[in-house]
């Protein structure tokens, strides 16, 4: 469904934070029922960019629509699954609570609970209190509440750090479904290898995006088998251009 | 606003407090163990805890209440929750009415148990109603939680959350007519005394152990301290920001 709309429109997005521009104009479209990768070292822009699409960025300017609507809009709300870098759950719950609460809230129905506890396999730690477990399975926690309802876009901030190679192969393959199902995803990550698990990349860099391309098209137009190769290549062809 | 993301708030937070048996014995046994505590110091001083008895009632919850609801947004902020609760369709209020039915239910708790003691076991002298002073002491738990998250509102962090109790409470603290008859503070201060909601709730509960029944003036200090609560709620409502730096 939907495989050639538009699901994230941005325009000349710039973000302010203090007195420092963190954002300097960044374009890009996300296409419906795509998993995007959104990659780039720690401190480039991937968070405020990522907030800036969950509506919850002060100070953006430039054009953010999301889903036919300006980011923020009160009518996105439940329609976007949003997975902040810290585990965003109440550590004194357990899991099965914290997502029955995050159910009550979206208003979807109780069962879809065990849905997203399977799709995240925590069911043997469900009863566990969130702060007794590990930080991976934290982590899944917080994933499973922003699969609740089955959101039409995903933005997940590094969803996948700490976690075990088969965990994540597992995840990623998740994320592929939930796209097949029709759902978009923004995957941020700070790990060059999980770049080719991604239908096309954003390359972030100082606040600027480097490249929007698809993972093959980006290593054939700088000649190279390796993301990390490729995206210093791109830095110092853009310093080369100054 | 919805009643589902209100109530859902509420269980929420109480099946939290429920984890928290530190928290829970601070709020419903400290306001009794200070108006013990007062009773004992008053012990020899003939009378004065009966004057002074009535006050603690309004003033000791409403303090508690204050200091543990102040960080309650603050935590939630921290943790990213509350960014992940205003990505779904949860009102600003529907967040505070929450907290503040949470809270609410922990003060009946509270007041019933520091009006018993005080009346039945100090022996404290009023001539209203228990029944009513009871009212009077949950309406002053939630104040102290509707200020408090009002506070919580406000401050960028924890740190700054727990500095409010200085700034906030212990003015009110002093002016609300525990040490000194209103009507007997310097005519400025007696003013800015008729701002503050803690003079209400004081006033309510001095009505109350008066023997003026909420018929007789102690039902419209009540009904004042109502309304700061709904003011206070408001207000923190339209303080908490969605989107954030």
């Amino acid at each position: 469904m939907m495989k050639n709309t538009v699901a994230v429109v941005c325009r000349d997005v710039v973000v302010v934070r203090g007195t420092r521009e963190v954002l300097h104009g960044v374009d890009f479209d996300l296409r419906a029922g795509s998993v995007t990768g959104l990659l780039g070292p720690s401190g480039c822009g991937k968070t405020t960019l990522i907030r800036a699409i969950a509506g919850l960025q002060a100070r953006v300017t430039g054009e953010v629509q999301v889903l036919g609507l300006p980011a923020g809009s009160a009518e996105l709300r439940g329609r976007i699954g949003y997975v902040t870098q810290e585990p965003s759950v109440y550590g004194d719950l357990s899991v099965t609570e914290n997502l029955r609460f995050f159910a009550a809230v979206l208003g979807v129905p109780a069962d879809d609970v065990d849905r997203v506890i399977d799709a995240v396999d925590l069911r043997s730690h469900a009863e566990e209190r969130v702060d007794r477990l590990s930080g991976g399975q934290q982590s899944r926690a917080s994933l499973a509440a922003a699969l609740l309802g089955n959101p039409e876009l995903l933005v997940l901030d590094e969803p996948t750090v700490g976690l075990d190679p088969v965990l994540r192969r597992d995840l990623w393959q998740l994320f592929h479904q939930l796209a097949d199902a029709g759902a978009t995803l923004l995957v941020s990550s700070h790990v060059m290898d999980e770049a080719s698990r991604c239908d096309r990349l954003l390359l972030m860099r100082d606040g600027d995006l480097l490249a929007d391309e698809t993972p093959q098209a980006l290593l054939e137009s700088v000649g190279t088998d390796d993301i990390e190769q490729a995206f210093l290549t791109l830095i110092d062809r853009k310093a080369g251009a100054r | 606003m919805t009643p589902r993301v209100t109530f859902a708030v509420a269980a929420r937070v109480i099946a939290q407090l429920r984890r928290d048996h530190r928290t829970v014995a601070m709020l419903i046994v400290m306001p009794a163990l200070l108006v013990a505590l007062m009773w004992w110091m008053y012990n020899d001083a003939g009378g004065v805890f009966d004057r002074v008895g009535g006050p603690l009632l309004a003033v000791f919850p409403a303090i508690i209440m204050f200091i543990v609801t102040s960080v309650a947004t603050l935590r939630e902020r921290s943790t990213g929750t509350l960014a992940r609760l205003f990505t779904m369709p949860m009102g600003k209020l529907d967040f505070l009415l929450g907290y503040a039915l949470a809270f609410a239910v922990i003060a009946v708790i509270q007041a019933g148990v520091v009006v018993s003691i005080s009346l039945y076991a100090l022996d404290l002298d009023i001539r209203g109603d228990a029944w009513q002073l009871g009212v009077v002491a949950v309406l002053d738990g939630v104040l102290g939680t509707a200020l408090g998250l009002l506070a919580s509102a406000f401050a960028a962090t924890e740190f700054q959350a727990v500095q409010m109790l200085p700034a906030v409470m212990v003015p009110q603290l002093l002016l609300c007519g525990l040490l000194i008859p209103r009507d007997q503070l310097p005519g400025v201060l007696n003013g800015v005394s008729d701002v503050l909601p803690l003079s209400y709730a004081v006033d309510a509960v001095i009505g109350v152990a008066k023997g003026n029944g909420f018929g007789d003036g102690a039902g419209t200090d009540a009904l004042i301290v109502v309304a700061f609560i709904c003011g206070a709620l408001a207000l923190g409502a339209a303080t908490l920001k969605r989107r954030t730096a």
